[in-house]
């Protein structure tokens, strides 16, 4: 992303926000409390630009406001009823290619996927069910990894990489046969240096990565978006994306 | 960004020691050793590379030439494109071979003796129906081949005996122009660029107006400028010989008789860039080429046309490498191509940046098309004006295009830039022409009315893929074909190509099965438009245009299919049954609803 070039200002479905140089139109978007559905962003990780729901029209382009840098005087649209309506396309993707079954689930209410669907106001998955069959990894002690709700975006791996320091997650296999593996010979999630504790075990959007021994510990009904839409600012910012450290580490 | 998303303290995963530590070269020789990648293998490379289980097991995964079961000691893959698939009259060969060797497609024979699948385009448009047996590729089948070579697997006669003649891939140059007919020798390019000067050299490039030919047509000569004038401890040239358009076979041929030109064409730029390194990407379809490029580039060497103090001149050190792909048409991006070559999935890259100013490891990097470097050997030697003096305003010179499909002459044909498409059909000898598709699936699909238009970048553009569809063709057949081949070749990274390429090759296979409806051809083009205006990169915003092309010209082709009814379920509850029927053994008409 290049960095040089100066701040300035760009305008998001109107309104005149600020921003700096090295700044995404997301990065401004959320610095300003502007909320553009994202899946696959997370301030200070990396931008990646795969889920496609921050789509946004630049100027009358497409982009990705994730991975767009911000540049003075771009007219940004992007809470348009055309454009959120495209998002829920992409939502619903997300859901028929998984199996998805929020009844059921852990993350149900805490979960962003969800919780984005309600926002866009999606009422059904739309496109015929794929119900790919893929393999829970339950190998680990404290953590259980169920590839059905896995949507690739690639938070953990980033997350394992750049502030854990280490690299337990990868993406392998192409088009709708990629999927989401350990990095150990095994293959197996106990056989990699994962801890409870690190970044990449929390940070899972959806329930495709959960700690163990934690389960309906807060009631359904009073759930982070349960209580809270997605849009609201700081939902992004709950989990601190620094290691918590063990008690025993200097 | 590329440094942030590294681990430290592990050895920087994108750079080879050498051309044979290849991560796709190790996997390659595991496959072959092995026919299939275990995952005791995958781990052994890991350690060998120094490189993490992962990256290998995702690389092992994601090209169409790793098999993660074993394959068979035959293993034969039948290209799926609409000119060199296996269709051959009534019969499907694939189908007749199978058949005969008692293989189910997609399997390996339970003695492991052969295995019989599918592969996309292989490049063979001109001579089909072809196949690729252990990589090497075989042209003009037909039932009584099959049928020989059906016996010798039988009878285990190593490919070595096989009659070298089903090997034979003949050039067809049928209307050799600019490029292909004008005198070529060995250096003459390097000369003139040494005694130009990179400046010089660049602006006649420029001059000439040479625009990219793999099909995006973005000018050459700002492309070598900006790469130019980019900030990097390394600039590198990368020849993308990774020819995966279906019907695009002119690479193949330039690389098989002219590929002095083509490393010429590299030297030049690595002249005017300032880069040492170049990688010539070979597209793992073409590797029964691999020997004589490299014997190419070793006569080079000898000729001091490559290595150090080329052609005596003190600080002009260039060398190339062969990299080979390993089955994944995503890998003619040019930014995926760049990944793959840093031994990784062939992901495309977010731009900007542009490989120009962060490429291969992160440095300047040049991507050029096979043809794009020929021409700007081309233009080096005999001069701009000789280039510009063909072709029309916005696009000069001539075009290489492969002709296959149905007409009397398939192969090769150079033209000028500006030839109309009635010209072109009438030289190969294209009768009752029902629809061309120019440019590959995600070019341009057009009928007789539109066939004045005009072969250019500002009317109808190609990479080089010109496929001819006579009368008797059902093109609902030929656009589901292209469906397939997106959903197969999709990396998988963005949302609505992953997803949106499967659920469009859903909805034409729904159609053709006879329960298409209205709504469903509303829903399709929906999607198509959606998946086309909001993907990462060219593979998605291009897959949908075959059918919005046939929906637009040929809306009766999708028409005369539909069920007459409001609306019909994609799920079929008879076919649902199948599973139970299986697990009873059971398959009589009692056990079926209808």
């Amino acid at each position: 992303m290049s960095a040089e070039g100066k701040g300035g200002t760009i305008s998001i479905d109107g309104q005149e926000i600020p921003f700096e140089a090295g700044q995404t139109i997301m990065d401004a978007a959320l610095a300003a409390g502007i909320y553009i559905p994202h899946l696959c962003h997370r301030p200070g990780l990396t931008p990646h630009g795969s889920c496609r729901l921050c789509t946004v029209e630049v100027d009358g382009r497409n982009a990705a406001a994730c991975t767009l840098p911000a540049a003075d005087g771009q007219h940004v649209d992007s809470n348009t009823v055309a454009l959120n309506e495209v998002r829920k396309t992409i939502t619903q993707m997300l859901f028929v290619e998984g199996n998805h079954l929020c009844p059921g689930c852990e993350k149900s209410g805490d979960c962003t996927l969800q919780a984005v669907a309600y926002y866009l106001g999606m009422l059904d998955g739309h496109f015929p069910q794929f119900y790919p069959r893929r393999e829970v990894d339950a190998s680990h002690p404290d953590i259980v990894l169920d590839r059905d709700r896995c949507i690739l975006c690639e938070l953990c791996v980033r997350a394992s990489r750049q502030i854990d320091g280490k690299d337990v997650f990868a993406i392998s296999g192409r088009g709708i046969h990629a999927s989401l593996i350990v990095n150990a010979p095994s293959g197996r999630l106990a056989d990699t240096d994962i801890a409870a504790t690190d970044v990449a075990a929390h940070i899972c959007p959806v329930g495709a990565i959960l700690i163990k021994g934690h389960g309906f510990e807060v009631p359904i009904g009073r759930r982070t978006f349960d209580t809270h839409r997605v849009s609201e600012a700081g939902r992004d910012a709950r989990l601190p994306l620094v290691r918590p450290r063990h008690a025993d580490e200097e | 960004m590329d440094s942030a998303s590294r681990v430290s303290d592990m050895p920087d995963p994108a750079t080879p020691r050498q051309a044979g530590e290849h991560l796709l070269h190790v996997l390659y020789e595991v496959q072959q050793r092995l026919r299939h990648i275990p995952r005791e293998a995958v781990c052994d490379v890991a350690a060998r590379l120094g490189l993490p289980v992962s990256q290998v097991e995702a690389v092992a995964d994601f090209y169409s030439f790793f098999s993660r079961t074993p394959r068979g000691r035959y293993d034969i893959l039948f290209s799926t494109c609409t000119s060199c698939g296996p269709a051959h009259g009534e019969t499907d060969l694939l189908r007749m071979l199978c058949d005969r060797l008692g293989v189910v497609a997609g399997q390996t024979r339970a003695d492991g003796i052969v295995s019989i699948g599918s592969t996309s385009c292989i490049g063979m448009c001109d001579q089909g129906p072809a196949a690729l047996v252990n990589g090497m590729p075989l042209t003009r089948l037909d039932a009584r081949r099959l049928a020989a070579m059906a016996e010798r697997i039988e009878a285990g006669t190593p490919l070595t005996d096989w009659p070298e003649e089903w090997f034979g891939v003949a050039d067809h140059v049928l209307r050799p122009g600019l490029l292909l007919a004008s005198p070529w020798q060995d250096g003459a390019a390097i000369r003139a660029s040494l005694k130009k000067g990179p400046e010089a050299m660049l602006a006649e490039i420029t001059r000439a107006g040479l625009r990219g030919r793999g099909g995006a047509g973005f000018g050459t000569g700002m492309k070598w400028s900006f790469c130019r004038q980019a900030n990097g401890g390394e600039h590198y040239v990368v020849c993308n010989a990774d020819e995966g358009e279906p019907g695009t076979f002119k690479d193949r041929v330039l690389l098989a008789s002219h590929a002095d030109m083509v490393c010429e064409g590299m030297s030049v730029c690595a002249h005017v860039i300032g880069a040492r390194r170049g990688f010539l990407y070979l597209r793992g379809e073409y590797r029964y080429l691999l020997p004589q490029l490299e014997a190419t580039l070793a006569r080079r060497r000898q000729a001091g046309l490559l290595g150090t103090g080329i052609l005596g001149h003190a600080g002009f050190d260039f060398d190339i490498d062969i990299i080979v792909g390993a089955g994944a048409y995503i890998c003619g991006e040019e930014s995926a191509v760049i990944e793959s070559m840093e031994q990784k999935r062939g992901i495309p890259r977010i731009r900007p940046p542009f490989p120009v100013t962060h490429g291969y490891l992160g440095q300047p990097t040049v991507v050029n098309n096979v043809e794009t470097l020929a021409a700007a050997a081309a233009i080096a030697v005999h001069g701009a004006d000789w280039f510009t003096a063909q072709g029309t305003d916005q696009s000069k010179g001539s075009k290489l295009i492969s002709i296959s499909g149905d007409c009397a002459a398939p192969g090769i044909y150079e033209y000028p830039f500006g030839v109309s498409m009635r010209k072109i059909l009438d030289d190969c000898g294209a009768q009752d022409v029902q629809a061309v598709q120019i440019g590959g699936p995600s070019g341009t699909l057009i009928g007789p009315a539109e066939f004045e238009r005009r072969l250019a970048f500002e009317d109808l553009a190609t990479g080089g893929s010109l496929m001819v569809y006579g009368r008797q063709r059902d093109l609902l057949a030929v656009i589901r074909n292209f469906a397939h081949f997106f959903a197969h070749e999709s990396c998988g990274f963005c949302t609505p190509c992953r997803v949106g390429t499967s659920l469009l090759k859903n909805g034409l296979d729904k159609i053709a099965r006879g329960h298409g409806t209205h709504y469903d051809v509303d829903e399709m083009r929906r999607l198509a438009t959606l998946i086309k205006r909001r993907s990462h990169c060219g593979l998605g915003q291009t897959a949908p245009n075959p059918i919005l092309d046939v929906l637009s010209r040929f809306p009766e082709a999708i028409d005369s299919r539909l069920a007459h009814s409001g609306f019909e379920p994609y799920f079929d509850l008879d076919a649902s049954l199948e599973e139970a029927r299986l697990l009873s053994h059971r398959d009589d008409a009692e056990a079926h609803l209808r």
